[in-house]
């Protein structure tokens, strides 16, 4: 009888050439189509394929699968599969006590030792003690499952990752038919590679089946997850599908202009292929030209929107004050990683904030997103395409790698329940005389008319430079130039945007803690460890970082003590201390990696114990 | 069914103007701001006497622009404009003409806008031969920010930033542009109005980006520039016309090939002959005659130059294939029968897009 288990945490790690996105991937969704809720966490080196058996090479990848609504990667591994020892070595810390580590025993060669740091045999002389080592010759037992088909040394070694799988699937008792099903499609053109990688999983299911590796096996029950039709998707899939809802709510063409990014590159990769949905990609010369292009498609009336991460939304900064200043919608969906300058590609980090906000010169009122999961970027950006378009503004969108390359479980929504988007473009003139004014303020939104080209009679010039309120015309005149910038600044101030949720389910939080974007998996899972030990705490976490909601201050101010967990050195911190005159504490973790669970909850029952103290 | 009046080559797909147009349509209500004696005045008022000859709507007509003197062009053209920012205007041009093939797009820059910080937006827009026209003002200085050198000044230029000299070598833009694989490259200047109308008709009706360069004069910081060229009794300007012979303005001096090394060079037609005389063909697919005409041009003093259109062959535009793939795929939206909504179709295909082809039901 299997032995039921709540939730467990698998990561796979090996060479970048292992296949570990992919076997981690299927395991995820193997799970998923079981009913489980999953997230998971890719984490690979920038190398396409770095030296072999080294430390700087390894690419992992984790996966959380549960019978209850999970919201992090999980920390603590159960089960780490170490493909080789450079793997072993820089994985094993993040295994808890007495969990089971599954390695190759043909990787452990001296040279490979060597280039993993070992003086001796790790298998051989008792470090491993407090873990349940499954050491197998997976070299060895691949080659035997595959034999038939006649691949060569290499492509044999290439199934080695889908006999881990089906041995891990077997542990878990995982249903192998979705995965069969998938490698049958996938490899329909390469039936030698197709029949061996089918032969490696069934063995490694047998494997557990058949010998007594492992002395007991497990089952994870169903997640109760509202009702409906799930698919599971990675955040950079969601943006995409988004983008392409929203300009399908418009009633626009979608234009993309990108220049290949990490890791951002996907969402150029995804639109590309949707071109029998009318969307039109640029890849552009740099990064300049991408958002140029982009900014140029909304000035002819379709919408625009540019994809980058954070180098390349550096050199986007003065394109977007353009936009402001000439008010026509853009989108510009940042993919943020860890920085400065090309920092860590393939690593997360959400530092963009500040350059989000106020990263261009003079005062250049921009309305700002984040998302705060894999699913979720897909209504961020159905939102920032509604605003930029309705208020004629550019419109930054805030993912970044964590979001962009994890994924979960998604509740297909419903195009035809969706509310359509108005870009209510203007076909006649609004003035008095019979001209077109194009800035002529609407007196509730501020917003200026928008006219395209093709239009007869409402021919105008927009530019640069600043503008005569109501005419348009170049103004140098001083009070104009006040009056125009207030006015700016005012039109992103009234833009609607919902109120901030407190989530204090007892009313008795003394704290509060505030977050914004990825590190809502994280946050919630801290407040929630918090409260499993009956000290409430209350939360709140951010969508709209401009303008931000109407009764946050009001929030903020009712709590004793408020924290700000980020992945930057306390950017939202600055905002909310700046904007509310709130003591707002920092507390930061830049390590490329999700904030770790364990520790924001340590910190957090630290401060609750001092809230009491005072 | 074709409309027969339908317009054809670059201005393809643009819709006609309803009724005659003037010179006086295209005029906005803007004070011209450029000093007296400025060479832009002759360029604006050039355009503004084509457009309405050319037969386009109005409304679809656009100019775009960057930053420099040069740049202020579409506040005075009374149709559809964006004063841009600095080396970008073709970036965003590129997407407008993408998106919209209705329009007719001209794009004006100066050669600091156009050759220095935009330089990379030339090279590209051009090798990717995008239907709108560039009219690049070459002044061979910076006159906006009040008088620096430019990437077309000449070697040793004295100005407020160079006060020994510029150290630069100047880029030659028509040079740079046949480099890029532009498929129609022309040369002007803005003390003949004539030559200057003809060359931007041409450069109009291409399909595909055009360039054309005008020297163009700033008489408050590098006045007299072209004097060389065009003084009376001057010889400095050697005419392009496709199937002539290549001979200087008055006809003195011809193009002719050294037979030893291959090189273009000038020599006198009393001395050769007219038969030794090089005829031009802007319509070779090789680049390398144009290429070998653009060398030419002085690079210090410019004391003689090419001038006319260089190359002007025919490669599908860009936003045209672009275009067509999407035109290819949109019918592949699932079984759409002529019966059907297409615009339900699209919207179950997206419904089916966003459901993916691998679900589970939670019940």
């Amino acid at each position: 009888m299997p032995q039921q288990v709540s939730r467990v945490v698998v990561r796979f790690a090996g060479d970048s050439g292992d296949g570990m996105q992919l076997t981690g991937n299927r395991l995820g969704a193997d799970s998923a189509r079981q009913g489980n809720d999953i997230v998971t966490l890719p984490d690979f080196p920038a190398e396409i394929r770095a030296p072999q058996g080294s430390l700087g090479g390894v690419s992992s990848f984790q996966v959380h699968f549960a019978d209850r609504d999970i919201v992090t990667p999980g920390e603590d591994l159960d089960v780490l599969v170490a493909m080789n020892p450079a793997a072993l070595k820089v994985h094993l810390s993040a295994l808890r006590r007495g969990g089971v580590v599954v390695t190759d025993t043909a990787e452990y060669t001296r040279r490979n030792l060597a280039h993993a740091g070992y003086e001796h045999n790790p298998l051989e002389d008792g470090s491993l003690d407090a873990w349940q080592v499954v050491a197998l010759d997976l070299t060895a037992i691949t080659t035997t499952a595959v034999k038939e088909f006649g691949l060569g040394r290499k492509a044999t070694a290439r199934t080695r990752n889908m006999l881990a799988l089906g041995l891990i699937s077997w542990l878990y008792s995982r249903d192998l038919s979705p995965t069969l099903a998938w490698l049958r499609d996938k490899f329909a053109g390469n039936p030698a590679v197709r029949d061996a990688n089918i032969a490696a999983l069934n063995a490694g299911w047998n494997y557990g089946e058949n010998t007594e590796t492992f002395s007991v096996r497990y089952e994870v029950a169903p997640a109760t997850l509202p009702t409906g039709r799930y698919r599971q998707i990675s955040g950079n899939q969601a943006m995409a599908l988004g983008l392409m809802t929203a300009a399908r709510l418009a009633g626009l063409q979608l234009y993309l202009g990108a220049y290949p990014i990490t890791p951002a590159s996907d969402l150029l990769h995804e639109l590309s292929r949707r071109k029998s949905f009318g969307v039109l990609t640029f890849q552009a010369e740099d990064e300049i030209a991408a958002v140029g292009a982009a900014l140029g498609a909304s000035f002819g009336g379709s919408l625009g929107v540019c994809t980058t991460s954070g180098p390349g939304f550096t050199l986007k900064q003065e394109m977007i004050n353009l936009a402001v200043m000439t008010e026509l919608p853009l989108v510009v969906v940042d993919v943020q990683r860890a920085g400065p300058s090309t920092g860590m590609p393939t690593k997360t980090e959400q530092s963009d904030l500040l350059q989000a906000l106020w990263g261009r010169n003079g005062e250049s009122p921009v309305p700002v997103i984040a998302a705060s999961s894999p699913s979720d970027c897909f209504a961020a950006a159905v939102d920032a395409c509604r605003i930029a378009l309705e208020h004629r503004t550019p419109v930054v969108v805030l993912s970044d790698a964590y979001l962009a390359n994890g994924s979960e479980p998604w509740l297909v929504p419903d195009l035809a329940s969706m509310r359509p988007i108005d870009p209510k473009f203007a076909t006649a003139p609004n003035s008095e005389d019979g001209t077109f004014l194009p800035y002529e303020r609407d007196p509730i939104t501020l917003d200026r008319p928008w006219a395209i080209p093709g239009t007869p009679g409402l021919e105008h010039r927009l530019g640069g430079l600043e503008k005569l309120d109501g005419k348009g015309d170049i103004s140098y005149a001083p009070d104009n130039h006040d009056r125009m910038t207030r006015l700016r600044a005012d039109r992103i101030a009234r833009i609607p945007v919902p109120d901030a949720r407190l989530d204090d389910p007892s009313g008795a939080a003394r704290v509060a803690v505030v977050g914004w974007g990825s590190t809502w998996g994280s946050i919630t899972a801290a407040v929630q460890r918090v409260r499993e030990l009956g000290r409430p705490i209350a939360q709140i976490h951010l969508r709209h970082l401009n303008p931000l909601p109407a009764n946050l201050g009001d929030l903020l101010h009712r709590y004793e003590r408020v924290i700000v967990p980020e992945i930057n050195l306390g950017q939202l911190a600055t905002v909310l201390r700046a904007r509310y005159l709130v003591d707002a504490q920092p507390w930061n973790r830049l390590r490329g990696l999700p904030l770790s669970v364990s520790e924001l909850t340590e910190h957090l029952i630290a401060t609750l114990e001092e809230a009491d103290r005072d | 069914m074709t409309d027969p009046h339908a317009l054809v080559g670059g201005l393809a797909g643009v819709p006609l103007a309803l009724e005659p147009l003037t010179r006086k349509s295209f005029t906005s209500d803007q004070e011209v701001r450029w000093c007296p004696g400025c060479g832009d005045y002759a360029v604006l008022n050039a355009v503004q006497a084509l457009l309405p000859e050319l037969g386009i709507a109005r409304e679809n007509t656009v100019v775009i622009s960057g930053i420099g003197c040069s740049s202020r062009f579409p506040y005075y053209v009374n149709s559809y404009g964006l004063h841009s920012i600095h080396g970008r205007a073709l970036t965003i041009a590129t997407g407008l003409a993408m998106t919209r093939p209705d329009l007719a797009i001209m794009v004006a820059t100066g050669d600091g806008d156009a050759l220095s910080i935009g330089g990379n937006h030339l090279v590209h827009a051009l090798r990717r031969n995008i239907n709108l026209t560039v009219v690049l003002f070459n002044n061979r200085i910076y006159g906006l920010t009040k008088g620096q050198f430019s990437p077309t000044s000449e070697l040793g230029k004295v100005t407020k930033s160079s006060p020994m000299g510029s150290v630069d070598v100047p880029l030659n833009a028509v040079s740079l542009a046949l480099g890029s694989e532009a498929t129609f490259v022309a040369r002007s200047i803005d003390s003949d109005r004539a030559h200057l109308t003809s060359v931007l008709r041409a450069a109009f009706e291409h399909r595909g980006s055009s360039l054309v360069e005008v020297y163009q004069n700033c008489p408050i910081f590098n006045d007299g520039a072209w004097d060389d060229l065009t003084n009376p009794g001057g010889d400095g300007l050697i005419k392009l016309e496709h199937g002539e012979p290549i001979v200087t303005a008055s006809g003195a001096t011809g193009v002719v090939r050294d037979p030893a090394t291959g090189e273009l060079t000038l020599a006198p037609v009393a001395e050769v002959g007219l038969d030794a005389v090089l005829r031009h063909d802007a319509h070779r697919t090789d680049p390398t005659f144009a290429f070998a005409l653009s060398r030419l041009t002085d690079s210090g003093r410019m004391r003689q130059s090419p001038v006319g259109i260089f190359r002007d062959v025919d490669r599908p535009a860009f936003d045209d294939l672009a275009r067509q793939q999407i035109a290819t795929e949109i019918g592949h939206n699932g079984p759409v029968s002529p019966d059907d909504d297409a615009e339900a179709a699209t919207d179950e295909a997206l419904q089916a897009l966003l459901t993916g082809d691998d679900t589970w039901v939670l019940d």
